[in-house]
Formats: structure tokens, sequence, C-alpha cells
């Protein structure tokens, strides 16, 4: 089978899928990490990954980014396998450290991965935005010669965000990228990545520790279970957009935060 | 009406409060930087002095131990013949620090990229630097001759050992996220060389950098006092036997001189070339 006949034979559901994971498990040694993980991204779609620590949340996006291999089962990203995605640039990945390069700017940061990859035959995707325009929409206008160490975590991470970008990736995998933020920070980025989100059209996964966040980001939440690494329950959170802070202050948010805490507890 | 004319008077005061503060913590920032000149400067002298009049008060004998006012005679009078051999010494040192120092980074390069590279010659470089230098040189300018070529050898394996050290731990010292984001990037190995390692070994090859320019000082005076007739080392060598203490301390002082500089210039380097450290 072709990788087009198998795009367009993931593509025949109601939705075409970004990502699609088939019997997949990940071992380190004896360890099994994740254990026939199945399941379909769609694409376009907010997915946020909840899940009791040692679940596999953050090794389910290192399998998607070809970090790890599989070891049985099957991965596919947009019809692709997970290495001819990252060949392509499909994805990008945003860790929970800003893994800015301390000796380049703001921008300069932005644009390294214009710079990386073409003489193992990536052709680099243009994206409709400059790496300029990018820091513009992450709100960093004005800083884009400034040192990271001249940045806080906050605006560190939005540079990271920004880098993710620039390759107009049409999969974005996030791992905590918010979760050594305070609070107010937090709340703040998490209204900027919606609104990035609604307007690049981008695919996310985003894996998180906090319950309230993966409610509010979410469109569907992944639950995963540990012991070894499954899909526990997949729950799709009904609430109207443009979501504002506020609404987490409403019955139907803190319904979904409960079930949530209750599914967890049982994990 | 009382309470609105109070916080219309109390604008121009806190903002005439707020230039005193600044006023007083400028003022506080100055004193603080000439404190920090002043009182080492204090010591200097002071030690200086009491030396002075020690000597005239003991009588010590001039070749035994000249007063400063001697030593800043020497250095005047004798100005011409210790830059005449001031040269020598800087252009071994200076050319034993980079060629040292080349071969230091380029055998990192090669260790970190091959680990049986690592495993054959850092027993060997380990070795080497066990060998004290005062005992090497005597061979090497038995090879080499008294000419300039075996100083330059003497400096580079006295600068070696500290830069093959740090550079290897630098070049090594990438957070693995950032290994990770050139694989999801798909970088080739040299791209991860240039743009993630080199750079990120800077700091650590210019603490290694600073260690060498002052050995090499060091390396250069061991190099002429084991066979050369210019330079600080044998003018050290002639002044100590000719018992014209003076001018040898004037020449100690001519060769911390030539440390200080090449500190220095290291220094402005790193300050220049490493602005991401805080």
């Amino acid at each position: 089978m072709s990788v087009n006949e198998t795009a367009q034979t993931q593509a025949t559901g109601f939705s075409p899928v970004a990502a699609s994971l088939k019997n997949a498990s990940v071992r380190f040694g004896s360890f099994t990490a994740i254990e026939n993980l199945s399941l379909d991204i769609e694409e376009g779609a907010f997915y946020t990954i909840l899940g009791p620590s040692g679940c596999g949340k953050s090794t389910m996006l290192r399998l998607v980014s070809d970090l790890i291999p599989a070891a049985s089962g099957d991965v596919r990203i947009f019809g692709k396998t997970t290495e001819e995605a990252r060949i392509a640039r499909e994805f990008a990945f945003v860790f929970q450290d800003s893994t800015l390069l301390p000796w380049r700017t703001a921008l300069a940061n932005v644009e390294l991965p214009l710079e990386m990859g073409r003489k193992r035959g990536v052709k680099i995707p243009l994206s409709d935005k400059s790496p300029m325009e990018l820091l513009e929409l992450v709100g960093l206008k004005g800083r884009e010669n400034a040192l990271p160490h001249e940045l806080s975590g906050g605006m560190r991470q939005r540079v990271a965000i920004a880098r993710a970008l620039v390759c107009k990736p049409k999969l974005l995998l996030m791992d905590e990228p918010f979760g050594a933020l305070d609070e107010m920070t937090r709340d703040h980025l998490n209204l900027q990545l919606l609104q990035i989100w609604k307007e690049t059209g981008v695919t996310i996964l985003f894996v998180t520790h906090s319950i309230p966040e993966a409610v509010f980001l979410g469109q569907k939440v992944l639950m995963l279970q540990a012991h070894p690494g499954r899909l526990k329950e997949i729950v799709d959170i009904d609430l109207p957009h443009p979501r504002q802070i506020k609404l987490r202050d409403t019955a139907p948010f803190t319904r979904y935060t409960a079930h949530l805490r209750e599914l967890l507890e049982t994990c | 009406m009382t309470m609105v004319e109070k916080a219309d008077l109390a604008e121009p005061n806190e903002s005439e409060l707020a230039a005193k503060i600044d006023a007083e913590q400028v003022r506080m920032e100055r004193r603080r930087k000439i404190e920090a000149f002043l009182i080492p400067m204090t010591t200097v002298v002071s030690l200086l002095l009491i030396w002075q009049f020690g000597v005239r008060f003991f009588e010590v004998p001039m070749y035994i131990a000249p007063a400063p006012s001697d030593v800043g005679a020497a250095l005047i009078k004798q100005f011409p013949l210790l830059l005449t051999n001031f040269w020598p010494t800087f252009y071994e040192s200076v050319l034993g620090f980079f060629v040292g120092n080349l071969a230091a980074v380029c055998i990192a390069v090669a260790f970190v990229h091959n680990k049986t590279v690592q495993k054959a010659f850092f027993p060997i470089a380990v070795f080497i630097n066990t060998i004290p230098i005062l005992a090497v040189a005597p061979i090497l300018i038995l090879i080499l001759g008294p000419g300039l070529s075996a100083k330059i050898v003497i400096v580079s394996l006295i600068c070696f050992f500290p830069t093959l050290v740090n550079m290897v731990r630098g070049l090594q010292a990438v957070s693995p996220q950032a290994l990770e984001l050139a694989r999801i990037l798909s970088a080739t190995k040299s791209e991860i060389f240039w743009k993630i390692r080199l750079p990120s070994s800077l700091p650590f090859l210019f603490s290694a950098l600073k260690i060498a320019a002052t050995t090499s000082v060091i390396g250069a005076i061991v190099g002429e006092w084991v066979g050369a007739d210019v330079g600080l080392g044998a003018l050290i060598l002639d002044s100590s036997f000719n018992f014209r203490a003076a001018l040898l301390y004037a020449t100690v002082f001519m060769s911390s001189g030539l440390s200080v500089i090449l500190f220095a210039s290291v220094t402005i380097a790193e300050r220049l070339i490493v602005r991401w450290h805080t």
C-alpha cells in the first residue's frame, strides 16, 4: 500500500486524521511505557493529554515526533511514517524548558529551524508569516534582539512557540510547555495559545499535569492510565469558543474538572 | 478641597523624592567603585612603603634586596634592554599559546566525535601532562636547538592539557533537549557541531584560555632558562648571576606585566564573544 493510499483510507472517516496510532507499544528494556495504544487524532482539533505520572504522556509525544521508535504497531502522521513526517516538517515540538540557544537573540532562535536539515533533504515549508511576524503574533514585538537571559520564563516559552510555528507545522506537539510558569503567566499564555490555534488552524497535542488547564484548552481530553500506559477515556469538552478565563468559575467547567479528577483517581 | 490640594502637592514632592533617591543611589554606586579601587591600592602602596623603609632602615645591601625605588630606577634606566628582551618572550608565549590551544581544540573535537580516538589517545595526553615541563625542556632544546621553535613547543605543551580537558567538557555540555530539538529538525552532525556544540563550549574554552594566558609566559621563561641568550628568562638568569638585583626585579616585573597583558586580552575577547553568560 502506498503512502497516498494509506492517507486516503485513513481519511475516509468522519474528519481528516492528523495522526493515527494503531496498537502502538513503546518499551524501554523490559519496561513497557505504552501498550497497544490505538487512537486517531482529528485534524484541526485541540487535544489535551492528562494522566498520572508514568502513564506515558510524554512518551506518546516522543513516539509521534520520531524521537523514540515504536516497539510494535504503527504510527502515521498525515499518512506518512513518523520519519517521513519529520523530514517533511509536518510537526513541531515545544518542550517544557524553552530550549532556546542562549547565544542567539529571540529572532535568531525563531529562525533556527530554517537553517537546519537541508542537507538531510528537508524541504523547508514556507510559512505565510515571517519570523518577525511570528514574534509579533506571540506578543514579543520590540524584543526581537533580546538574548534569552534577558527575557522572563514566559517570554522565553513564547519565543519557543514562535520557533515551533516558523515552518508552518500542521501538528503542534507540546510537552507541558507552561508547567514551570506562575499561574498569571500561564493563564495569559493559555489565552494566547487558543488564539494562535484559531488563527493558524494547527492541530495541537498538549500534555499537561493541570486538570483545569486541560479542560480550558482542550476540545478533547485524552485520559491515559499507567502501568502500562494505555488510553482510559476520551472526554469531549463541550464548552463554547472563544474561551475566557472566567469560564473556569462556571458550573459546566467545574463539572468537567470534577469528572476528570474522579477518572484520574481511579487510574 | 484641602485634600485635592494635598494630592496636587504630593505629586511633585514624590517625583522630587524619587530623583533624590536616584541621585543617592548613583552616589552610593560611585562610592562603591572608588572603594573597590582605593582599598587594594592603599594596601599595595603601604606594602611598598614598608619594603622601602625596611630595606633602608636595616641597611640591606642592594645586591640582596633592592628597594622599590631602586627597581623603579632600573626599570626606567634599563628600559631599552628590558624591551629588547621582552619581545622574544612575547612572541614565544603568544605563538605557543595559539599552537597549543589550537591543537587542544582540534583534538577535543576528535575526542567528542570518536570515542575510540578518545580511548586511544587520552591516556597519552594525561601522560604528557604528568611530565614536569622543567624536565622535558632540555630534551626539546636538544632536539630543536636553542631557537624560537623549541620554546613554542614548550609553551604549547604547557597550554595544551587544561584546554583539552575543558574543551571536551564544553563540547559535551549540551542539554539533551537541545539535541532532541536538533533531531526533530533533522539536523546533520555538522549542523549540530557548528550551531549548537561549538557555541555552547565557548565559556568552557575561555576559562581554559585564561589559565593558558598566564602559564604560557611560565613556559616561555622556562624554555629561555634552559637555553637562550635573549628573552626575559635569559635576562633573569644573567642579572641574578651578576648580582644586578634591581635589574632582576625589574625583569620579573616585566614578566608579570606580560602575563597581565595576555590575560587581559583573553578577558576582553571573552567579553566581546561570550555575551550570553550573565
